[in-house]
């Protein structure tokens, strides 16, 4: 089923120059098996096409159940330059948990 | 095994040091490391500097210092800042004035050197081409518009610091993280080659550079944030560190927030590119060796940290002038609150377009529906928000323009849509900067560092 990363994982998201960087935390060990199949740089490059003009790269850290996601081309340029509110990125963790993925329907935070 | 404790300090220029107490008073800390130089503050510094030659350090060090020395000097504590900026001599000038005037003594340091803005030419004479790290783009672009550019220095010169006597280590640009290694280090008698403890040290640095980010602080979640207790109160890191490198952090008793696996692993990948090659000058870190192990009662325990051999090169950020910022605001409230500033927005820009306003970009923002998720904004109650506030900000490269841009909202209330609100004064033009992060080989920057430590007051 379709499932908003929100209701399985925690993120926070930086900036370093043109570049945003996420870190994405699943919960437990089996959403973290889901999100490293299915968070793609594909698919993080259609979530955030309107920001991210570069290359979208993905590392996953298994000893942390993590994965670290870097947008390049992603800030008007850097912080400093930018024209947006959220010229530090901060809020694209946010954004990024509202993307949805496939997840099976019993992992541990979806079932009550 | 000797341990020894360090704890967080600021995480920017005007952040709080208040927490801070806490851990001096009761978190057993020998040293506080305070961050006060983000990217983009060098800029900042770099205005302060041109109006004031005495000037261009962050200023906020002085009255942290004044209302905390005497509980540290209490304490035994030790303080290794980057407040120096563009001027560390400037910065224990109004320091050691502080000092004087209450009758305080300490070992001031400061640490030079890693300023290169007056050096592109010889860079670049050496052999240095100062490419574009990300876009390969040659210099020569920017050369006439740079404002600064400064090296990112390691923890070296900061425990040779401390060897020498020092109280207080003002630094300019340094990593971020040798603001710990540097006391780690000096403390626990590492070697400038035992890649695996720097690896450890770097590591912990790392943690503590963002004031309340590991205990709690900016817990990125949905929901799970609001069960973090007592944010009023909430304790900076601290970091028990033993010679081994194996590390706890943890924070004062009795403060809020909370140290935990998911909030210390947060701040582990925190604006961290591959973070299997975690660069930084003196050593580069694999996170992934890394071993957390939460203990409870706010304590997580991390080994295994492994380090490979520094870089050759140094990295410098440099920043430029790169045109003027205009932005203006107005609101309206319900009904139509969206439609009435998507319309205002259509009025502006043709405004700006019947002027024939030299103007590079536009951005329309409408706060309290996307000005922080912008396209990533869910519009299913687009229609229905009770009130939104239109903000629209124009890059262009005539300040003039930039100034006069807010002036075009005010007429909007009697002449535009309904129900218009929320004027908070006109927006002066902003200058902007753009960044250009380059590398150079060490030899080039580290023989120009010099360290000084001398008694003040």
């Amino acid at each position: 089923m379709k499932v908003p990363l929100w209701k399985i994982a925690h993120a926070r998201s930086g900036d370093k120059a043109d570049r945003a960087d996420i870190g994405l935390f699943a919960w437990d060990a089996p959403t973290y098996a889901v999100l490293k199949r299915e968070v793609t740089a594909e698919r993080i490059a259609a979530h955030f096409t309107h920001i991210c003009h570069g290359a979208v790269q993905i590392w996953p850290l298994d000893n942390i159940l993590a994965l670290k996601i870097v947008l390049d081309s992603a800030l008007q340029g850097g912080a400093a330059r930018s024209l947006r509110t959220d010229n530090l990125g901060k809020n694209i963790a946010a954004a990024l948990l509202r993307m949805e993925i496939e997840a099976p329907a019993d992992l541990p935070r979806l079932t009550p | 095994m000797k341990t020894v404790r360090v704890g967080a300090g600021l995480g920017f220029y005007g952040d709080a040091w208040r927490p801070i107490r806490a851990s001096i008073e009761r978190g057993g800390v020998k040293y506080i490391g305070s961050d006060h130089l983000a990217e983009l503050t060098l800029a900042i510094l770099q205005k302060d500097r041109q109006k004031d030659p005495t000037a261009g350090y962050a200023r906020d060090a002085v009255p942290m210092l004044a209302e905390l020395w005497p509980l540290a000097a209490k304490h035994g504590v030790k303080f290794v800042l980057s407040a120096g900026g563009l001027n560390p001599e400037g910065a224990r000038e109004a320091i050691a004035k502080v000092f004087r005037a209450k009758g305080w003594k300490a070992r001031i340091a400061t640490v030079m050197g890693d300023s290169v803005t007056e050096r592109i030419d010889e860079l670049r004479s050496a052999g240095e081409p100062l490419q574009h790290l990300d876009t390969g783009a040659d210099i020569s672009s920017v050369r006439e518009r740079l404002v600064f550019a400064n090296a990112y220095l390691g923890a070296r010169p900061i425990a040779e610091a401390l060897a020498r006597g020092a109280d207080i280590v003002l630094t300019g640009r340094v990593a971020d993280a040798a603001l710990f290694l540097g006391p780690l280090a000096h403390e626990l008698g590492w070697h400038w080659d035992d890649w695996d403890r720097l690896a450890a040290g770097l590591t912990v640095g790392h943690l503590l550079e963002c004031s309340g980010q590991a205990s709690g602080g900016n817990f990125g979640s949905a929901g799970e944030w609001a069960s973090i207790p007592d944010f009023l109160h909430l304790g900076y890191a601290i970091a028990e560190v033993g010679e081994d490198g194996t590390a706890t952090v943890t924070k004062a008793p009795g403060t809020g927030g909370r140290v935990s696996f998911d909030t210390v692993r947060q701040q582990l990948l925190y604006e961290v590119h591959n973070p299997h090659a975690y660069f930084s000058p003196d050593v580069v870190l694999d996170m992934g060796s890394l071993h957390l192990d939460d203990l409870g009662d706010d304590r997580v325990r991390i080994s295994g940290a492994a380090g490979a051999r520094r870089p050759d090169t140094l990295k410098i950020v440099a920043g430029y002038h790169d045109g003027w910022m205009g932005s203006g605001m107005i609101g309206f409230s319900w009904p139509d609150a969206y439609r009435k500033c998507e319309a205002s927005a259509g009025i502006i820009k043709g405004l700006l377009a019947e002027r024939g306003a030299k103007i590079e970009e536009i951005q329309v923002e409408y706060v309290g529906y996307d000005s922080l998720l912008g396209a990533n904004a869910d519009p299913t109650y687009r229609d229905l928000l009770n009130e939104c506030f239109l903000r629209m900000s124009i890059r262009t490269q005539d300040r003039r323009v930039a100034d006069e841009f807010g002036r075009l909202f005010p007429w909007l209330a009697l002449s535009g849509p309904p129900y218009a609100g929320g004027f908070h004064g006109i927006q002066r033009a902003k200058e902007l900067f753009g960044l250009w992060p380059t590398l150079a080989r060490r030899e080039l920057i580290e023989a120009r560092v010099a360290l000084s430590v001398e008694a003040a007051g």
